[in-house]
């Protein structure tokens, strides 16, 4: 019996469905699966008390590659920012927030040398995280094999870092060598400054300020924010979800066929050849081609089975550090809230909690014993500023993310869940007092409700730590970083692959690419 | 200050009692975590116990590991290179493993205990491989070596020497088959396997009936020429039935600092222990790419003509070029041949290829050089009828 798709790919996240645009494009039948009953996975705009909705998980969009928005036509298919250019204000207590913008820096306490520096270090980071970006648009390159594209990525890679400049290669080996805390300690003296940058290293991640990495992921996190990127962070109109939904538009639109509520169960093979996939309802579907959006300790242990990989390889995936560390907040307001000294026109914008680089280290602390943040650090939004589609006429929503709430939560998850809460809301009050009293309803989303809602092995943002042993040609493990897997047949196309994490679409669409040429070299 | 037994780094077997007793010489060398007999009297005098009598050897250091479970059979299919299904209880199955490179890690037997109960001897220690293929499994490993203690009872009056054990029925045990017997409140496991080419069985019982098995057993051959025999015996038959050994004739690939210098199964000559027709199992990609595109070496059985052994000669091709080397050399009693294990490279070692070894010899201080020519040969150099007879003849 022939097969009636070309493609199967396991996932309807942002990375499953601009995958399967571009194999579409290529001329592939191709079948999308979602577990789930919308499509999205972590990008999705969704209820969570009635009539309010909220980005169920990710909410700031800063990474979306642009190619991808035009290949696909995203913006007429429905993709439209309710805010572009938010800028980011590092909350304080007694009112004077700093404001942080691509290349100044305001505050009352700020001395004119500190905002200086931040301009220095703001361009010196953006040359860097310029030549991180450039390895995003290909397969990273494979070491071992003399293949002519990986030399050509390699000698790329190597000419941009040659291009630098000496002063600033040496820059960048030694600061990628040491951890933002002693980066932000050797060149700022505001405390409050050196933590609204040290939390942009450590959100989403299972970093303190002073743990090595740290440096890497600032610098992934900046990506975003060069070359035609510039426009850095926005808000999609209707949410997160709306970059989705105009992506499944665009989708179908090129001939893709999705069915949500539908989890494959098993990936069939024969031997080591993808032969298809079993689903959750026990229909057998026959592909020789499966593209897996999901992560990749899920891909294989769960749909592949351990028992299916050679040891070597199996034992590389069981060691992927993936441990989430973020938690979700959704508050449902009757007002809008009031944040002390922040004006009403500013609460748009995006609000950080993150008083010192020594409360975001303690705050983490915590975590590395299984224990949840006391005083945790947020990254807010209340995007019913912009945004009103999402809420009843006059109420209001807020969108948060809070760490450390680590996975494996010592004393576990089911009876904490609203301590955390609390303390969550506790910590806003300090920054917005009375915002309790407008509080209607609330959400807390744990790393294992992440877990299970978005089904991400241990609800990680990246679907895999973002650190150098993890990166590149080792993301997310020797042996499927091209997308290419150990088994013919099967590949990746998720956060968990080059480049990582965050609403981007390049896994997917690199992913696509490495499809397309066969997945051979 | 007295160091504790126990606390010593090299440890006593079980059987040291005996085997000090018994060895003229007091040649003991390390084998893993034990010390053991390199040549009781004279090396002779033991391969000759071995070829026409009754050579008895102290396994107590081999490496063992007890797999238990429910998916023990289908784990084994995954470790092991070879095709596992015909391992039934009270069978026993050679066979090598890989890693992912599809480079040998060891090579080793598998006894099939008793229904969910495995027993797996090894060469080196592999814990934490055994532990990282477990996962999937419903399996568990523990290390038994201490536990558990073996006497290798080989040669052409073995069987005739556990009949006079009362072991009854023992003759009728094939090749690569075990039973137990009651013994002195315990349970003696016999397999008829070994490592010396002839007609053989091992013997093993919890430790601490060591020194038991052992006066039982040389009370029994005492009719039957029942010798003990060092390493040094052993090594000879080893070489003459062909048989590699890790460290010697390959490094196990876990133990590979330089990249390339491990060996495929179809670089050691063990083709046979490759079974691509079942689940996936560790190397098959490289070991099936490999088939396809060719191995980068050869091993080679050699007869070099002279008498001198061709220990870690070069070997060379007609042009005089190195295409390999010898791993083990020796004078080979039973076949009067001149004979080693090699691994050449690619093409050579074909049969009758033109291979010379180069051999360093000393006369009384002076060195001579030799070019020796080799032959290729197939199979063992010396390999007895006796070695497959049911039950087998006495002799
Ligand atoms: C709390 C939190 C906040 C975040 N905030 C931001 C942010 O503000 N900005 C940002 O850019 N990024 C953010 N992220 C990261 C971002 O959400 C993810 O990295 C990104 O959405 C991953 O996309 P993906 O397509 O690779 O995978 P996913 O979105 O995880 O999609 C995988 C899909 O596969 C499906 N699936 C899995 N298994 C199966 C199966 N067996 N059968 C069928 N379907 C299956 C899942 O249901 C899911 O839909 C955040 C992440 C978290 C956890």
């Amino acid at each position: 019996m022939s097969n009636l798709y070309d493609t199967i790919i396991i996932g309807a996240g942002h990375n499953g469905l601009v995958c399967a645009n571009y194999l579409a494009k290529s001329g592939r039948k191709v079948l999308v699966l979602e577990a789930n009953e919308g499509v999205g996975g972590a990008a999705i705009t969704r209820e969570f008390a009635p009539e309010y909705s909220v980005s169920a998980c990710a909410h700031l969009l800063h990474l979306l590659n642009p190619k991808i928005v035009s290949d696909l036509a995203l913006n007429s298919h429905g993709l439209k920012m309710a805010a572009k250019g938010l800028t980011t204000l590092s909350l304080s207590t007694d009112g004077e927030h700093l404001t942080l913008d691509r290349d100044s820096v305001s505050g009352k306490a700020l001395l004119q040398s500190d905002k200086k520096v931040y301009r220095d270090f703001q361009n010196k980071m953006r040359r860097f995280a310029r030549i991180l970006r450039k390895t995003f648009m290909t397969r990273p390159p494979r070491l071992v094999h003399k293949n002519r594209k990986d030399l050509m990525t390699l000698a790329s890679l190597g000419l941009s870092v040659r291009l630098m400049g000496r002063d600033d290669m040496r820059e960048l080996l030694r600061i990628g060598a040491i951890n933002i805390y002693d980066v932000l300690q050797e060149d700022f003296q505001n405390e409050h400054l050196k933590a609204a940058l040290g939390f942009d290293a450590v959100l989403g991640s299972n970093l303190g300020p002073r743990s090595p990495n740290s440096v890497l992921s600032y610098l992934y996190r900046l990506s975003g924010q060069v070359g035609e990127n510039d426009s850095a962070v926005s808000q999609p109109a209707g949410g997160m979800g709306s970059v989705t939904e105009a992506l499944k538009k665009s989708a179908e639109a090129a001939g893709v066929e999705i069915r949500t509520g539908v989890a494959v169960s098993r990936i069939l093979l024969d031997v080591d050849k993808v032969v298809g996939v079993e689903t959750s309802t026990g229909e057998n579907l026959k592909s020789a081609e499966v593209v897996s959006n999901a992560d990749p300790k899920t891909t294989f242990f769960k749909l592949v089975g351990a028992r299916n990989l050679e040891t070597g390889f199996s034992r590389r995936v069981d060691n992927i550090r993936m441990q989430g560390k973020a938690a979700k907040l959704h508050l449902a307001l009757d007002a809008l809230p009031e944040f002390t000294g922040v004006s009403s026109d500013q609460l748009g914008n995006r609000m950080i909690i993150a008083p010192s680089l020594t409360y975001l280290e303690q705050a983490f602390d915590h975590s590395k014993y299984g224990e949840f943040s006391n005083a945790p650090a947020l990254e807010i939004t209340i995007p019913s500023v912009h945004d009103q589609s999402l809420v009843p006429a006059g109420k209001h929503v807020l969108s948060a993310v809070v760490q450390y709430a680590p996975y494996d939560l010592r004393t576990g998850w089911e009876s904490q869940a609203e301590v955390f809460k609390q303390i969550a809301i506790d910590k806003i009050e300090e920054y917005a007092p009375g915002i309790k009293d407008l509080i209607s309803a609330s959400e807390l989303l744990t790393p294992v409700d992440i877990e299970s809602e978005f089904k991400i092995h241990g609800g990680h943002w990246h679907h895999g730590e973002y650190t150098l042993d993890q990166f590149m040609m080792l993301r997310p493990v020797p042996g499927a970083a091209q997308y290419s897997t150990p088994l013919s047949g099967l590949f990746l196309c998720g956060a968990g692959s080059h480049p990582g994490g965050g609403v981007m679409g390049l896994a997917g669409k690199n992913a696509s690419a490495e499809i397309i040429n066969g997945g051979k070299n | 200050m007295s160091v504790r037994e126990a606390d010593k780094r090299v440890l006593r077997t079980p059987f040291y009692s005996r085997a000090s007793e018994l060895c003229q010489t007091n040649l003991w060398s390390p084998w893993k975590a034990y010390t053991t007999v390199d040549c009781y009297s004279y090396v002779e005098e033991e391969y000759f116990a071995i070829r026409n009598a009754t050579g008895v050897f102290d396994l107590t250091p081999m490496i063992k590991y007890r797999i238990s479970g429910p998916d023990g059979l289908a784990y084994l299919d995954k470790l092991m290179t070879r095709k596992m299904s015909k391992l039934t209880p009270g069978r026993v199955m050679y066979s090598a493993w890989c890693n992912d490179l599809g480079h040998v890690l060891d090579d080793g037997t598998v006894f099939h205990l008793e229904e969910n109960l495995w027993r797996l001897c090894s060469a080196e220690r592999h814990m934490d491989w055994l532990q990282a293929t477990a996962l999937g499994f419903d399996v568990e490993i523990e290390d038994e070596t201490d536990d558990v203690v073996g006497l290798a009872v080989q040669g052409p009056t073995s069987c005739q020497t556990l009949k006079a054990m009362n072991l009854s029925c023992v003759e009728n045990l094939k090749p690569f088959q075990h039973m137990s017997f009651d013994f002195e409140g315990t349970k003696l496991m016999v397999s008829r396997t070994g490592f010396t080419g002839d007609l053989g069985y091992e013997l093993w019982v919890p430790s601490e009936y060591a020194e038991k098995l052992w006066d039982t057993l040389f009370e029994a051959g005492k009719a039957f020429g029942i010798l003990p025999i060092g390493s040094h015996a052993l090594d000879i038959v080893r070489i003459e039935a062909g048989f590699i050994q890790a460290e010697v004739d390959f490094v196990p690939a876990l133990n590979v600092v330089r990249a390339g210098r491990g060996r495929s199964p179809f670089e050691l000559g063990l083709d046979w222990l490759v079974h691509f027709d079942k689940p996936v199992f560790n190397g098959r990609r490289a070991l099936l790419k490999e088939k396809e595109e060719g191995s980068r070496y050869r091993f080679v059985r050699l007869d070099i003509e002279g008498n001198k052994p061709a220990s870690d000669s070069f070997i060379y091709n007609s042009k005089k070029d190195i295409v390999g080397h010898i791993t083990s050399a020796t004078w080979s009693p039973s076949a009067k041949k001149n004979i080693a294990l090699g691994s050449v490279e690619m093409p050579w070692g074909r049969l009758g290829d033109e291979l010379y070894a180069e051999i360093y010899y000393n006369r009384e201080l002076k060195w001579n050089r030799l070019m020796a020519r080799c032959h290729v040969v197939e199979g063992a150099f010396f390999d007895p009828p006796r070695r497959r007879e049911t039950p087998p003849l006495d002799y």
